[in-house]
């Protein structure tokens, strides 16, 4: 399990699971409660609940995105080595999706599940650059949608994680970038 | 020659709204709303739901009302229906918006790319794309 995730867990998890083991592991919020900070508690598993959700978002776009991938790898429009590459990206978001899931699992959340059915705009890709044009567009959105839920975490090793996850859909979006031609990295910041 | 000239004068107004249009505030308003919308691209499409919702149609519609979404229920009693005003709101800052959204997104802080993407929003979504959205729909 990544190093980051594991940190995240540890500090959560004795909060979800201290009454069913010794009553011995107190967490935050039974600090809280057990000191008659009611509000506190309350403030501190409202937190945890955001974090789930934020999760659960994360998870279903990386899910979304391994179905990209596979409708990218089954139009017959990618030649190798760039189908290679784009299985390469594609096996990248399963990992984050795994970790993510276990990771809600972990935190007393339900996971998402994959959709049965993906909808993509598949009637305007026509050759390899429209595919990877595609690909691109959505590592961008993802780097986008990891930045703009950072700062949204309670739990700060979640947020070390998922800018962990950031940094490699970044790499991605400059890779694929490149391999159509376009300036790799086209600014000093992302948005 | 009165069909001449109609046609004439129509290929002159097309002419002047052509040039009219490219460069103008407008224009350039909607280029950067595309241009922010493309941070939305990971969970949402126009067309298509996606992780979120589709957005062809979204200025006049029901929060949390595209049949079959899986909204959060945050999001299902939200109670309103999404305008420049709301939109505007939702955009700063989703979570303080609606608690319990599962836009886990921070927002878009700067007013003024928050402006251009409601323009696009709105332009974009009854566009011809959006209206053959509409079109497909069984």
């Amino acid at each position: 399990m990544n190093t980051l995730i594991r940190q995240a867990v540890s500090v959560v998890q004795p909060r979800r699971t201290f009454l069913g083991r010794t009553g011995l592991l107190l967490s935050g919020t039974a600090i809280a409660l057990l000191s008659g900070r009611e509000a506190l508690a309350a403030k501190a598993d409202k937190a945890a609940e955001s974090d789930l959700r934020i999760l659960n978002t994360a998870l279903g776009a990386e899910l979304e995105a391994i179905a990209a991938y596979q409708v990218g790898a089954e139009s017959g429009l990618l030649q190798k080595p760039v189908l290679d590459l784009a299985m390469t990206f594609q096996g990248h978001h399963k990992q984050h999706a795994d970790l993510l899931a276990a990771t809600i699992g972990k935190l007393g959340g339900r996971a998402v599940s994959a959709k049965d059915k993906y909808s993509f705009p598949v009637d305007t890709l026509k050759n390899q650059v429209d595919v990877l044009r595609f690909a691109a567009g959505l590592e961008k959105g993802a780097v986008s949608a990891y930045l703009g839920a950072i700062p949204l975490f309670g739990n700060r090793d979640l947020a070390k994680a998922a800018g962990s996850i950031l940094g490699d859909e970044a790499m991605h979006w400059a890779v694929l970038r490149q391999a159509v031609g376009d300036v790799a990295v086209p600014g000093a910041f992302v948005s | 020659m009165g069909t001449f000239r109609s046609k004439g004068w129509l290929l002159i107004c097309a002419m002047l709204v052509g040039s009219a249009a490219a460069g103008t505030p407008a224009a350039d308003e909607y280029a950067r709303g595309a241009q922010v919308y493309e941070r939305c691209a990971a969970c949402h499409a126009l067309e298509a739901d996606r992780t979120g919702p589709h957005h062809c149609g979204l200025i006049g519609r029901r929060a949390g009302s595209v049949p079959g979404f899986p909204y959060s229920p945050a999001m299902r009693h939200a109670g309103f229906v999404w305008n420049e005003k709301t939109l505007d709101r939702f955009l700063r800052s989703p979570l303080t918006t609606i608690p319990g959204t599962s836009m886990g997104y921070d927002g878009v802080k700067d007013n003024g790319e928050r402006r251009a993407l409601i323009l696009f929003l709105r332009e974009a979504g009854h566009s011809e794309r959006c209206r053959g959205m509409s079109a497909r729909a069984p």
